[in-house]
């Protein structure tokens, strides 16, 4: 059937997330709140996530121009960027995060900006690979709605 | 044997200025039966809790404020303007909010922090992420803070009205009271739960 091929890709490429550190448990916890009632509330907090980090992102660019050297206002920004990423369980954008603050508290100017520039190509690389997952759950969801429920014996 | 009615869940008030943080709260509030309100700021719980700010510290009881009771706070620490622990202080200081029980969260695990969230009179710290697990660790605080309330007005009761007891053999007037008391909070059915469920990691 072509709608568990769509579900099987979609958990491969869920598991490669893991595998590679994109994502963590943090998610897996995301996902087990949805029900019949909410189907898409996974979906649903990861949009917010990205247009929330979205506006955190562009908090600490903006700081980084406007008050140079000022260690306790970029970590403050970053803070809230970090402790949004643990909501959702985006692991590898939050250790970046880590490292940034890290540097903030080194007074380290060159590494706060390349981590920067790190947390930004990992926001990137992250709202791609999960905008292609959750396309794919809904193509699988779709189909499923078009289809007739499946007989004994079909795996979902 | 008396059950526990709980027929009008139990309404808790969310503050956290992260939308999708606050999205989270909501939906494990929800899942675990709670009726929930959230709002982004301190500010915007006070007004919900019908005090301002200036006039925390007088008993104003608004009239809204029978019809939306709050039985539990949960507010993250770090916030703009008000934080969490602001908000914390201001319950605690107006005389119409201090017994409801009050949750903070964080995604900081600074031991200081915590301590004086403690002190001030919170009910609870929980980390964040918050689990779908730290949800069964609400209803105990709700629970206590309402047999103190009961205990209070029963207190008062016994006051006005010494002589007066339902139980059907006396011996003392210790003892009788004490006996009455626990026979009020045993057909009080919202008060105690009538089985004491291990919490749950």
């Amino acid at each position: 059937m072509d709608y568990s091929n769509l579900r099987r890709q979609a958990a491969s490429m869920k598991k490669s997330l893991f595998d590679q550190g994109y994502l963590d448990e943090q998610f897996c916890q995301v996902e087990d709140l949805q029900d019949e009632a909410s189907p898409n509330f996974a979906e649903e907090v990861v949009t917010l996530f990205f247009k929330d980090s979205a506006k955190l992102i562009s908090n600490v660019e903006q700081a980084l121009e406007k008050y140079p050297k000022d260690f306790n206002r970029w970590d403050a920004y970053m803070q809230q960027l970090k402790g949004s990423c643990s909501s959702i369980g985006a692991s590898r954008m939050k250790s970046e995060c880590m490292s940034f603050r890290d540097y903030c508290g080194q007074g380290n100017v060159e590494g706060c900006m390349r981590s920067f520039q790190k947390v930004k190509r990992e926001h990137g690389a992250l709202r791609q690979k999960l905008e292609a997952y959750f396309q794919l759950l809904r193509q699988a969801g779709q189909l499923v709605l078009l289809e007739l429920p499946p007989g004994p014996g079909c795996k979902n | 044997m008396a059950v526990v009615a709980s027929e009008t869940p139990f309404h808790v008030l969310a503050v956290d200025d992260s939308l999708p943080d606050r999205k989270l709260i909501e939906r494990l509030l929800k899942t675990s039966s709670f009726q929930v309100t959230t709002v982004d700021s301190g500010s915007k719980a006070l007004q919900f809790l019908g005090i301002h700010d200036d006039d925390a510290s007088t008993v104003s009881v608004h009239a809204h404020q029978l019809d939306v009771a709050v039985n539990l706070i949960i507010t993250d620490y770090c916030m703009p303007g008000m934080t969490g622990y602001d908000l914390l202080k201001k319950i605690k200081e107006s005389s119409s909010l201090r017994d409801i029980p009050v949750v903070i969260m964080s995604s900081e695990n600074i031991p200081s922090r915590i301590n004086r969230c403690l002190e001030e009179g919170a009910d609870e710290f929980f980390l964040k992420p918050v689990q779908l697990s730290d949800m069964s660790k609400l209803k105990p605080h709700i629970l206590k803070s309402r047999c103190r309330e009961h205990y209070e007005q029963e207190q008062q009761h016994q006051q006005s009205d010494s002589n007066s007891n339902d139980c059907s053999s006396p011996t003392n007037m210790s003892s009788s009271s004490d006996s009455s008391r626990k026979r009020k909070a045993e057909d009080n059915e919202e008060i105690l739960p009538q089985k004491n469920r291990p919490r749950h990691s």
